[in-house]
């Protein structure tokens, strides 16, 4: 018997244009919660996506309880004992609480020549299972029906009732409110004392010393260490995660922002949970960095003001002028741009050349004839772009997907400089990017901000936004809590405002 | 990126495996039976592929956005329908209006094409508004039109149409029906720069890489579906309109099936069922690719029953390894 419950040694695994684990080492003792931490992009999600048979490594061992396994799919996973709570949770809302914790392994009963559900012990041991990690609900109530957090419960429910040894926690927290941290605290401390094994990944640095036993750093897809929670400061970490000192990371802030440029006054959502009564003002060459939790409804925010989402109050005032926008092509036509957090979702268009995806938005200034395209001029503006934002690819006609995270953005951030923005809305631009490329990509920003382009620049990453932003705009949910400039700009305060409603 | 040779061969096999496939039966049937190359058999076969590569060009729109349009069969039924009762000689007993004076070849062809856009506009505005899936939007409107062409036609079949009509297509220089080829190639023209050189065209490809993402951009998307099965029904109804000419006569029942036909052949010829990929050559030679293996089983002496088993398994192959091209390994 070995001491460890389970070791992953030497993985790597690739991705087209990216090495997302290099290496990655991990060592789980029996009934400790191990801390996996790193820099948004560091792996740790895929590292964990590989222990749980999602992605296939390419190479590396995983050892369970000392003798070596493949894991092929999550329901082999699952038979040794692995359970994972997802960083999207992926329930089926449409279905009861007791299905979504039994699917795939249905309690089943003989009916004659048929096997039929057995549902009145489903419903029994979801009761059981739930009263297990402290909750109690109705088995049979549409999980739809519950909070972000108690779905999260239901999940971990789900992980007890498969009598899992390994339970990962893929950042749990970040959607619950602080009583809901608690109790949730309390269910790991439970489950820790019957041996189970938990990989708990998180950002928030006093979680993390508070509730693990050892804790294992990657940076970039490598493995930097294993520590002793107690041995560690939230510093020695953030220098681990990071591997150099912040200060130089981020170009100077040498320009001091202008005139007005943009002035939010009262804006709300339809939806009572999402953001109300905002109000702001964005200056010529000034970057207003957005701070707050998930959840915080920034991304929303972002939204609603290019014309993705709706509203129902407020104004938006540019240059002084009121405007509607109630789709994004206003917002386009107004001198906005918004590059989405979600760059696969509503960024790249996959399949796409990248100059087409480059071009796309723009492509009313490039007519002849009235209604065809001046090829050589698009053609002409995707080089041009090559150059200056130094995008590496064999040539404009390579699609976007086979590029690396980096790559990908840069293209995007021509796509919107194609349209010759006055404001720029920036939404977590550096997430899942390496190390160089973001560098880059921070330089572009600042250079944008020197040009006196107004930059809303929403990024989860503390670092970014104090490093990056002449001022820092805070929110809680769906409100502005309040705006940090110069040396009141610190984590704490940061947090402190982000946290204020909870 | 397939980097060796060896590599590259293999991918080319696996890109057009199909084509390949039915181009080999073609040259298999070509030797068995030595009148199958022969003027009369090539002109059929250039002649049906020019009429279903109509289809095919409306319809490649509609896949290429991740749509599709299961009305388009019927609609050239209607757009046939419609163009052969306003073309039938004034001395033909059964004529469907009796008192009808004598119109333009053109204006019959315009009123086929306005009555089938009408419902190519709804079903757009269907897919767009209301946000129904576009399988259920034309599959209710297959069905409604062929209500709306049972009621207009009352079930009869539509005969003796006009000679200047019938001539369009069955007009030949040497063994050549050119007319219906001339019109093929023009529309597959117009389709190619629509695609290649136009907004419009850049939107669709957009829209079909990804239709949030091409929100975001600033792409009018609602407005481009709307475009898109709009135009689609008016080359049904030029497709309807050759058809009725090339037969000399329609029925309610043209064009049943031809939506099938047409996916069939967009897919086989390139146009990914995941969207967002698709060219004019390579719908034209899934067309042509089709329509070879059709009159292959027939040479071979196949019965027409069993033609349409195979035609069944080359779909559901077709869509098949078209998938394979883009499951990743994850």
């Amino acid at each position: 018997m070995s001491e460890y419950r389970l070791e992953m040694r030497d993985i790597c695994k690739s991705f087209p244009g990216v090495k997302a684990l290099d290496k990655a080492q991990l060592r789980l003792r029996p009934g400790t919660v191990h801390a996996l931490m790193g820099e948004n992009g560091a792996g740790k999600s895929t590292l964990m996506k590989c222990m749980f048979g999602i992605y296939r490594m390419d190479s590396g061992q995983i050892y369970y309880e000392g003798s070596p396994v493949t894991i092929r799919d999550p329901l082999q996973a699952l038979h040794l004992g692995i359970a994972m709570v997802h960083q999207e949770l992926q329930p089926i809302p449409e279905r009861s609480i007791a299905e979504n914790i039994f699917v795939g392994r249905y309690p089943v009963k003989r009916w004659g020549p048929l096997l039929l559900v057995d549902h009145q012990r489903m419903y029994q041991d979801t009761t059981r299972v739930l009263e297990e990690v402290g909750m109690t609900f109705p088995p049979r109530a549409r999980l739809g029906s519950l909070s972000v957090s108690q779905m999260q419960s239901v999940e971990i429910a789900k992980a007890v009732s498969a009598r899992c040894k390994v339970l990962i926690l893929d950042e749990p927290t970040s959607s619950l409110t602080t009583k809901e941290v608690e109790s949730l605290f309390q269910i790991i401390e439970r489950l820790k004392s019957q041996g189970v094994s938990i990989v708990y990944i998180s950002h928030k640095m006093d979680e993390i010393l508070r509730i693990s036993d050892e804790v294992t750093i990657m940076r970039d897809g490598h493995y930097i260490g294993t520590w002793q929670a107690e041995e560690l400061t939230t510093d020695r970490i953030i220098t681990q995660m990071v591997g150099r000192e912040l200060s130089s990371l981020y170009p100077p802030r040498e320009n001091h922002p202008q005139e007005a440029l943009l002035e939010v006054r009262g804006f709300s959502s339809p939806n009572p949970h999402s953001f109300q009564d905002v109000n702001f003002t964005l200056h010529s060459g000034e970057i207003l960095g957005v701070g707050g939790l998930v959840g915080a409804q920034r991304t929303e925010l972002m939204e609603g003001l290019f014309g993705v989402r709706a509203h129902s109050q407020g104004k938006i005032l540019l240059k002084g002028q009121p405007v509607r926008i109630q789709h994004p092509r206003d917002a386009i036509r107004q001198g906005m741009a918004l590059l989405t957090e979600d760059r696969r979702a509503t960024g790249i268009l996959g399949v796409l050349s990248i100059a087409d995806n480059i071009s796309i938005s723009s492509l009313d200034r490039y007519l002849r004839w009235g209604r065809l395209l001046d090829q050589k001029r698009i053609r002409k503006l995707v080089e041009d772009h090559f150059q200056k934002l130094s995008i590496k690819a064999p040539s404009g006609k390579t699609p976007i997907q086979s590029l690396s995270g980096g790559n990908q953005q840069k293209v995007l951030f021509s796509r919107w400089l194609a349209t010759d923005p006055d404001i720029l809305i920036l939404d977590e631009p550096t997430r899942g990017i390496d190390v160089g490329a973001k560098y880059e990509i921070y330089t572009i920003i600042s250079q944008l901000a020197r040009q006196g382009k107004g930059i809303l620049l929403i990024s989860s990453e503390m670092g970014e936004l104090i490093g990056m932003s002449h001022r820092v705009m805070v929110m809680c949910d769906g409100r502005v809590t309040g705006f940090l400039e110069g040396a009141a700009v610190t984590q704490e305060r940061i947090m402190a405002l982000a946290t204020q409603f909870s | 990126m397939p980097t060796t040779s060896k590599d590259r061969a293999a991918a080319f096999f696996r890109d057009h495996a199909m084509v390949i496939l039915i181009v080999g039966l073609a040259v298999v049937v070509s030797i068995l039976r030595p009148n199958f190359i022969s003027w009369p058999n090539l002109n059929n076969l250039a002649v049906n592929t020019a009429g279903r590569f109509l289809v095919a060009l409306g319809v490649s729109g509609c896949l290429i956005t991740r749509g599709t349009d299961l009305s388009a069969g019927r609609l050239v039924g209607l757009g046939a329908c419609v163009a052969a009762t306003l073309l039938q000689n004034p001395d033909y007993s059964g004529r469907f209006f009796p008192n009808l004076p004598r119109l333009p070849v053109w204006v019959a062809l315009l009123a086929a094409v306005l009555v089938c856009a009408a419902f190519g506009l709804i079903n757009g505005c269907v897919i767009s508004f209301l946000k129904v899936p576009p399988f259920i939007a034309t599959l209710g409107m297959q069905t409604f039109v062929y209500g709306i062409c049972l009621v207009y036609t009352g079930a009869k079949p539509i005969g003796g149409l006009r000679r200047d009509y019938t001539d369009i297509a069955n007009f030949k220089i040497g063994q050549f029906n050119v007319w219906m080829i001339v019109i093929a190639v023009v529309c597959g023209f117009f389709i190619w720069l629509l695609y290649n050189q136009t907004r419009h065209g850049k939107y669709m490809y957009a829209i079909g890489g990804n239709e949030a993402a091409a929100e975001v951009a600033g792409v009018n998307t609602s407005a481009t579906k709307i475009r898109i099965y709009t135009l689609a029904a008016v080359f049904y109804a030029l497709g309807g309109f050759l058809w009725a000419a090339k037969s000399g006569g329609t029925s309610v029942n043209m064009g049943q099936g031809y939506e099938l036909e047409a996916i069939a052949a967009c897919t086989i010829g390139g146009v990914s069922v995941n969207g967002g990929v698709g060219r004019v050559s390579g719908i034209l030679v899934g067309v042509l690719v089709f329509e070879l293996l059709k009159i292959a089983l027939q040479f071979m002496g196949v019965e027409t029953s069993y033609t349409y088993i195979v035609q069944g398994l080359v779909i559901v192959v077709a869509v098949a390894l078209d998938l394979r091209k883009y499951l990743v390994k994850r």
